[in-house]
């Protein structure tokens, strides 16, 4: 390239900029960018706050855990930058007066917990408050149902070990300790560390399990990561956020899903923005080119100075957009701030750089083809106009831009499995948009001999420009998709969504209900006026063996494998699948499968701890041994709060195991005295509060509403632009042919016809045709990503058609409306 | 490039051009031979589609012949591919076209400047604004081609054609957008302006008065090209 290249290039982008050449073409860009970087800021800083509120859960950034205790230099290597706490775990049992308890006993030190906070009451189900610190030394905090069991209220004494404590206040809310199952928890009771010496219950034989607790920054954390989880041995491990519950998780999964589903379409929309003007502004330029071969330029020349100018446009827009995107995530976070009940964490620079990446995708997918073929043009077109005009490399242009985005999402996209169902719906609509434009175009052109004159202009001069006519048809028809396609997302499938945690969703779980019991447990709820709930059976076993092979934690990578090797599985039977269950593999048994040997697992398990469909699964029960094929895979809903298994076989294959009973329901705020009378008839029963959790995965869709709502925003701008953009691709053409019909003496009045029925029409038939596609498409997603159930809107069509005829016509009509207002000499020149 | 006295500016060499129509071939240009010397000016003449513009583009390396070839400054223009053709234009070569060809989003002096530009001089701007001053539209500078008139955007023209100081300058039909008394104004200048520079000038119209100002008459018809009276 000519050392010249670059200053001619900065001149020429500076001279087109200033002469108009380059608005929608950059606002195309800086609007992608903008889009992308404030959904990708925005979403960058919620997913680190949200990752910040799982660490809540934990207790922590990461917890380092032993069934002894550490070594320091082990621990020491978090250095200064990492906070630490330390608590020591292990069962005993609490004696208050006659009454003895087993109960999860945890000693903690002062810093205990690094992330959330510990929630206490002074009185039994009395309004809870933020603690401050952990208990005092001489003092316990202990869980309701522990209090209930031994029956005792803060203020009384209890003894553990060799020491004797005063209950100083009721624990409601601890970051869970991870590792241990929600089902499989004692009652807690929480002291201070340094008290631990004096009840002499740590001992070298006793079941004691060693949890250090880290937390700071991501950075920090990861490196402390990387040189611990190599040193560590036997019996020791490592938890961190990764592990969130699978209720918070599943939430989590959908609300990324919708925010991904925004940033892709936004990302899609600017590319056909970018493409329209791209095609536009290299096609203006043919002219240009031809002078300066004419005046000597050589062609590297020229496709260096050209492709400098669109490098340039593509920076300059790519670091306005970033500046637009973090901004307007600002106001996002004033928007959020007080809902999120947390500080956003800084985002990190990953959007910024997935933005310059749209800019220059996008513009060197769709605008290098014609590019290259600028090079190409000759100079004999100074001459001969004819020669060497856009159209050759139309489809190239189509087929790399295409590429080059698919390739940007399929790069981008957390979720393929989305994109995937994007880009193959979205080529469908293209192809569907262009195929039936092409056929209803060539039928307007049979229609024209049988209409008035007024009909005759507007539509001769779409069906003359059949090209440009698919073109626009397909950019309007995408862009009206697109939109209705958010308002569908937005309003029904987000409805639909939160439709499934109603109201009523259960509250709270009873577990460990004897078999003798479970009619029992029914009466007890009839009478007390409440919805006697469905009850599982529930038998505990541990993964031995997946098709012979025995299973062991150090043959998996991952943390929530091991971790699921190393406890025991709730496993279930069920003669059908709950509705919430869908069979994603193989096939339900039938009602005769009656105690065969098949197993159904969740596939999520399945797939961490890779179960094959027709594996022969082994399970330890109670020192026997059960061995059964897996028959199916399901997928199921974690975030409804009811009781789901991640093993089930069919009736009668457990029934010479032990079980329980467990079920989820709903109790009302004003009936939790009832829970109090349930646990003091039934005292091996246990009562765990779910309402916590069900409150965070309410507080995150409501949070993802809102954001898919601010995200729209930058979607419809996007849209329009694509609008703006196709109304510019043919205004050229247009205004030559408005003008010729004015030196005729077309009158304004036929000219504006023409105009309106052109647009009309061609609003018209994209805006139907976009509304099929938006309904399809929500169709697919709704089933395939999403898993709700959503219904045909017919009413769809009816507002894609209107409002695209409206629309389209209104914009179209206005953009051109100029050439009617000044002598066609004047308005021949400005092309 | 070898001593200009020595040999013609512009030298063709039985140059013929044959394009495929839907009557069949075509033969625009049949085995056509001259040569212009350093400092004259030169017309072709002839009517509409007797393939003036089709020779000219051949004399200027934009277009290519079917048969012969064409020297320019004894430089054979189709041994060279098309970089080296583009070097001879920016090299030696001005153009003033019929519809102008100015670039609608440069202003008057950007148009100017553009030749200056292309070959990387540091002066451009103040060459190009001194050329404009020179015919006339130092009060026009910064207008955009939209803004002027069919003349004035002419004058602009040419005032690009002369920025580099070709030795060599292409018109075609240099007034056939300018109604008449506009048009011999152009022609003034272009004519001014050729003489101080000692530019060589070939000059395709269809006007014998603009003709008649030339050294030497040459007319194109049935694709032959012989000396008009």
């Amino acid at each position: 390239m000519s050392a010249r290249a670059p200053v001619l290039a900065a001149r020429m982008l500076l001279r087109d900029w200033r002469a108009g050449e380059l608005r929608v073409l950059a606002a195309a860009l800086v609007v992608a960018v903008a889009a992308v970087t404030a959904v990708g800021f925005f979403s960058d800083r919620v997913r680190l706050a949200l990752e910040l509120q799982a660490t809540e859960l934990l207790g922590a950034d990461l917890v380092v855990s032993a069934d002894h205790a550490l070594d320091e230099s082990l621990l020491e290597r978090g250095g200064q930058t990492l906070r630490r706490a330390e608590a020591v775990e292990f069962p005993s049992m609490v004696i208050a007066g006659d009454q003895a308890q087993l109960a999860s006993i945890r000693a903690v030190s002062r810093e205990y917990p690094l992330r959330g906070h510990l929630r206490i009451s002074r009185e039994l189900f009395a309004p809870d408050a933020e603690a401050d610190g952990i208990p005092p030394a001489g003092a316990v905090w202990l869980e309701a149902r522990l209090a209930t069991q031994l029956g005792i209220a803060v203020g009384d004494a209890i003894d553990l070990g060799d020491a004797r404590f005063r209950v100083d206040a009721i624990l409601t809310v601890e970051p869970a300790g991870g590792g241990i199952g929600m089902f499989n928890l004692a009652p807690r009771l929480l002291f201070n560390a340094a008290d631990l010496a004096s009840t002499g219950l740590v001992q070298p034989a006793s079941r004691v399990r060693y949890r250090y607790l880290f937390a700071g920054e991501a950075d920090a954390v990861r490196t402390f990561r990387a040189q611990v989880e190599p040193a560590l041995g036997r019996g020791e491990s490592l938890e961190s956020v990764g592990d969130a519950r699978p209720e918070v998780r599943g939430a989590l999964d959908r609300a990324s899903r919708f925010l991904g589903l925004a940033t892709l379409v936004s990302v899609l929309l600017s590319g056909v923005a970018v493409a329209l003007s791209a095609r536009r502004f290299i096609a203006r330029h043919l002219d240009y080119c031809a002078v300066m071969r004419c005046l000597g330029a050589s062609q590297r020349l020229i496709l260096g100075v050209y492709g400098l100018q669109l490098c340039m446009l593509g920076v300059a827009s790519a670091l306005l957009g970033c500046a637009l995107g973090y901004l307007a995530q600002f106001g996002l976070e004033s928007l959020l701030g007080a809902l999120l009940g947390i500080g956003l964490p800084a985002p990190s620079m990953r959007p910024a750089r997935f933005g310059a990446g749209v800019a220059l995708v996008t513009l060197l997918g769709f605008a290098l083809p014609p590019l290259l073929h600028l090079r190409n043009v000759p100079a004999l077109r100074v001459i001969r106009r004819e020669l060497g005009g856009p159209g050759g490399a139309r489809l190239l242009t189509w087929l790399t831009g295409v590429a080059a985005m698919a390739a940007l999402v399929w790069w981008q996209a957390e979720d393929r499995l989305l994109s995937l169902y994007i880009l193959l719906g979205a080529a469908a609509v293209l192809a569907l948009l262009a195929a039936v434009a092409a056929g209803l175009i060539a039928l307007l052109r049979q229609l024209r001999h049988r209409v008035g004159s007024t009909w005759r202009f507007g539509l001769l001069s779409l069906t003359q420009r059949a090209g440009t006519g698919v073109m626009q048809v397909m950019a309007f028809g995408l862009g009206i998709m697109v939109l209705l396609l958010l308002g569908v997302v937005r309003g029904d499938l987000l409805q639909e969504w939160e439709r499934e945690l109603p109201e009523q969703a259960p509250n709270r779980f009873l577990i460990k209900i004897l078999p003798e019991q479970v009619d029992a447990v029914r009466d007890f709820f009839a009478r007390s006026g409440l919805q006697p709930p469905e009850l599982f059976p529930m038998v505990r076993g541990r993964l031995a063996e997946i098709d012979g092979r025995a299973v062991a934690a150090g043959d998996y990578h991952e943390d929530r494998a091991r971790r699921l090797v190393e406890r025991e599985f709730n496993l279930s039977w069920a003669e059908r699948p709950q509705p919430d269950n869908r069979i994603v593999a193989g096939a339900w048994w039938g009602a005769d499968g009656n105690g065969a040997a098949e197993m159904s697992v969740e596939v999520g398990l399945a797939e961490t701890l890779g179960i094959r469909l027709g594996d022969t699964l082994a399970f330890r029960i109670a020192g026997a041994e059960l061995r059964a094929r897996v028959t199916n895979l399901r997928e199921v809903e974690w975030d409804n709060f009811r009781v789901n298994f991640f093993v089930l076989t069919p009736p009668g294959v457990l029934d010479a195991f032990p079980a329980t009973w467990i079920t989820s329901l709903y109790v009302p705020a004003d009936r939790y005295a009832v829970l109090n009378e349930l646990v003091k008839t039934f005292p091996n029963v246990t009562v765990i509060d779910v309402s916590a959790i069900m409150d965070q995965v309410r507080r995150i869709m409501d949070r993802v509403a809102l954001a898919v709502q601010y995200v729209f925003l930058f979607t419809l701008i996007a849209g329009l632009l694509v609008m703006a953009a196709a109304i510019h691709a043919s205004l050229d053409e247009r205004v030559r042919e408005t003008v010729l019909l004015r030196t005729l003496g077309a009158s304004r009045r036929q000219l504006l016809r023409g105009l309106a029925t052109e647009f009309v029409s061609l609003g018209l038939v994209a805006g139907a045709l976009g509304a099929l596609g938006a309904g399809f498409i929500a169709q697919v997603l709704a089933h395939n990503v999403f898993h709700l159930s959503y219904g045909w809107d017919p009413g769809l069509l009816l507002i894609g058609a209107l409002a695209g005829g409206i629309g389209v016509g209104v914009a179209g009509v206005l953009s051109t409306r100029f050439v009617l207002n000044m002598p066609p000499v004047q308005a021949l020149r400005g092309l | 490039m070898s001593d200009q006295s020595q040999c013609p500016v512009v030298e063709a060499r039985g140059v013929g051009k044959r394009v495929a129509s839907p009557e069949g071939e075509l033969e625009l240009l049949r085995d056509i031979q001259f040569s212009i010397m350093s400092g004259e000016a030169v017309a072709v003449l002839g009517a509409s589609g007797s393939g003036k513009t089709t020779l000219l583009g051949i004399l200027a390396g934009l277009d290519t012949p079917s048969t012969g070839t064409v020297l320019i400054e004894g430089v054979d223009l189709f041994a060279l591919d098309e970089e080296g053709r583009a070097a001879v234009r920016r090299e030696a070569i001005g153009f003033v076209f019929q519809s102008f060809h100015l670039l609608p989003t440069l202003t008057a002096v950007e148009n100017a400047m553009l030749p200056l530009e292309l070959a990387g001089r540091a002066d451009a701007r103040a060459q190009a604004e001194q050329l404009l001053g020179r015919v006339g539209l130092e009060r026009r500078l910064r207008h955009y081609p939209r803004q002027l008139s069919g003349g004035e955007q002419q004058r602009v023209a040419i005032a690009r054609a002369f920025a580099t100081r070709p030795r060599l300058l292409f018109a075609d039909e240099p007034t056939g957008n300018l109604d008449l008394a506009t048009g011999r104004r152009v022609i003034d200048l272009l004519f001014e302006i050729n003489r101080e520079q000692g530019t060589t000038l070939v000059l395709v119209t269809h006007d014998d008065t603009v003709a008649a100002r030339c050294t030497r008459r040459l007319l194109l018809d049935g694709g032959r090209l012989r000396d008009a009276a």
